[in-house]
């Protein structure tokens, strides 16, 4: 028996509890942190205040919700829970895309474009790269967790540093439109893509929401799930595809974040105890918009720290990471 | 109807399944026998679809599997690996229940739990309906997975080494369960058994594979003998007639 058995649900009733009993918590302190984030130390005109925190609450509940569904769902179609899109490089793999297309195109041609049709190259790009890289990856008929995982890390740290390395290339007016590009922040996320931002991701939630079932089967697992009639080739493919949206829209928004996905994901699935997509996915959601408004609140309005959520939350993310490699080992 | 077309499959330099043609008519048991590594599990993964031969052809009905829809081959085939390890936390009933998604994708109608219960009924699973797999013996989880195999109401039921884990009774029960499946509902069940005495008993035919090559098949009449066993197994087997059966004595 795994040694978190002791804390998951004994019958299908406890389970259907904890799982309720779980959302509607995650769910009112969400409401809360926000609550809170409007209005704390706020000073002058109501209006602003409202809207200029508006729009920032907006980025963050947008990011949060691609940062937790991405991850979720990629460990569903990886079958583990240690490996996430951002370990494995898809953020990189973004950021690497934004690189060669200004590197190919050259500043000027892309400072003169329509910020949608920017962003939607880019898109498209990492979105080819990382169905043509993850492909072999993913698809062979057996598969040892243990190579996925090395092949995996290994993988992230080449495209990052592929990245740097095609950087250090462009000439300094280039890589000046490039960091512009790529370190956006929570403090000045673009009104425009996150218009982008929302459309897109409402999408994928939505065609989510209505294959909650294809995905609780693909995540019995291959042969069981080749079994049961789905196309796994297509939809991996699919799922990957639509993660690689999430990641694209998240990173485009902040930057790349390591960790924060696996940290949502794990606590989501410590506090439902329940692998049904239906519960899974809102919950990790949740989670990671609790994690993302209640750090930003404290820190920003308790502590006036102003960059350090990003660290802190790296920093738990990682241990988590580290104490799911050690168990995985033992296993 | 199965039928298979020289089917090769290499892993590395080892073949595993080497020029392998059959044709499995409609309806009756067909029991594959084996040594250890003979490749009995990979043809029978390979004709249900779950791994790519290197080359040859599998076709069932006369429809070639990889270019049969996924789903309307799961209204018509249905298989149970040797191992299984599934990353999902599940009851039983819900295990169970996935057997329906290729009828219902998710949404269970009257029949669906209808042929849910039954399953649970023949595997002896009702009381046990409500436990979480990892709550469950070796031998209780096996059932639990067989069950989900028969709830997809499947033509051709494909299982590999059912009978893992079980007690004498338990064996007996599914054997029983699956002859009756076959009798009253036609059902075509091919399966992978170590026991050859069940075999021999519950099988219309009999596979015996060797190093990726069947090399015999026949009734149990033909294929329980002291020279084919030696054959198949390398060693010396009894063989008696009791009943009407054939029984193979390799214990002492
Ligand atoms: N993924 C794999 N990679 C390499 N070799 C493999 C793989 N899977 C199976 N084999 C080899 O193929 C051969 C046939 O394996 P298979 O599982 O079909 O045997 P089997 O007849 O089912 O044996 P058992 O009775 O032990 O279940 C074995 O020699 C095995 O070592
Ligand atoms: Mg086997």
């Amino acid at each position: 028996m795994q040694p978190e058995a002791r804390i998951l649900p004994v019958t299908p009733a406890q389970s259907e509890t904890r799982a309720q009993l779980a959302l509607i918590l995650l769910g009112g302190g969400v409401f809360l942190a926000a609550a809170l984030f409007m209005t704390l130390g706020a000073r002058g005109s109501w209006a602003f205040v409202l809207q200029f925190r508006g729009m920032k609450l907006l980025g963050l509940i947008l990011i949060a919700h691609a940062v937790a569904v991405s991850t979720v769902l990629f460990q569903t179609v990886t079958a583990n829970r240690i490996l996430t899109p951002s370990i494995m490089g898809f953020d990189a793999l973004f950021v690497l895309s934004s690189t060669l297309l200004i590197a190919f195109m050259g500043s000027v041609q892309l400072s003169g474009l329509d910020p949608r049709l920017l962003f939607a190259a880019r898109l498209i790009v990492m979105t080819l790269f990382s169905m043509a890289l993850y492909r072999w990856l993913f698809l062979g008929e057996e598969q040892s967790l243990h190579r996925l995982l090395l092949t995996g890390v290994v993988f992230g740290i080449f495209l990052r540093t592929l990245a740097e390395f095609v950087q250090r290339m462009l000439d300094p007016n280039e890589f000046m439109v490039l960091s512009d590009m790529l370190f956006a922040s929570f403090t000045k996320i673009d009104p425009v893509l996150m218009g982008i931002g929302w459309a897109l991701v409402l999408a994928v939630t939505l065609w989510l929401a209505r294959n909650l079932a294809r995905l609780d089967v693909i995540g019995l697992g291959r042969p069981v799930a080749v079994n049961l009639g789905i196309r796994w080739r297509r939809d991996v493919l699919l799922v990957l595809a639509l993660v690689s949206v999430l990641v694209a829209v998240s990173t485009a928004l902040v930057g790349p974040v390591t960790f924060f996905g696996l940290l949502a994901a794990s606590l989501a699935r410590l506090a439902v105890g329940t692998t049904r997509h239906a519960v899974l996915l809102p919950a990790a959601s949740l989670t990671a918009m609790l994690l993302l408004i209640g750090g930003q609140t404290l820190l920003e309005r308790l502590f006036a720290f102003n960059t350090a959520l990003g660290i802190v939350i790296e920093f738990f993310g990682g241990v988590v990471f580290l104490i799911l490699l050690l168990k995985g080992g033992r296993r | 109807m199965i039928e298979t077309r020289a089917l090769r499959k290499s892993y590395g330099s080892s073949l595993v399944l080497d020029e392998v043609s059959l044709t499995l008519p409609r309806g009756g048991i067909t029991s594959i026998i084996g040594a250890n590594g003979a490749g009995k599990s990979t043809l029978l993964s390979v004709i249900s679809r779950l791994l790519t031969a290197d080359s040859g052809a599998v076709s069932i009905d006369s429809q070639d599997i990889f270019r049969a829809a996924g789903p309307e081959l799961a209204r018509k085939l249905a298989v149970l690996r040797q191992d299984n390890h599934l990353n999902a936390r599940l009851t039983v009933k819900e295990l169970v229940s996935f057997g329906r998604y290729p009828h219902s994708k998710g949404r269970l109608t009257p029949a669906c739990r209808e042929a849910v219960n039954h399953a649970m009924t023949w595997l002896d699973l009702t009381a046990l309906s409500d436990r979480f797999l990892d709550q469950l013996s070796g031998g209780q989880r096996q059932r639990a997975f067989v069950a989900m195999t028969l709830a997809q109401e499947t033509d051709y039921i494909l299982l590999d080494e059912p009978l893992n884990n079980l007690d004498m009774k338990n064996a007996r029960a599914m054997m029983l369960t699956l002859r009756q499946a076959v009798q009253a509902l036609q059902k075509t069940v091919v399966m992978v058994l170590h026991d050859i005495n069940f075999a021999s008993v519950h099988s219309d035919r009999i596979i015996a594979m060797k190093a990726g090559r069947v090399i015999h098949s026949g009734t149990p009449a033909q294929i329980i003998t002291p020279a084919i066993l030696r054959d198949v197994y390398d060693m010396e087997i009894t063989v008696q007639e009791i009943d009407g059966h054939r029984f193979a004595f390799y214990y002492g």
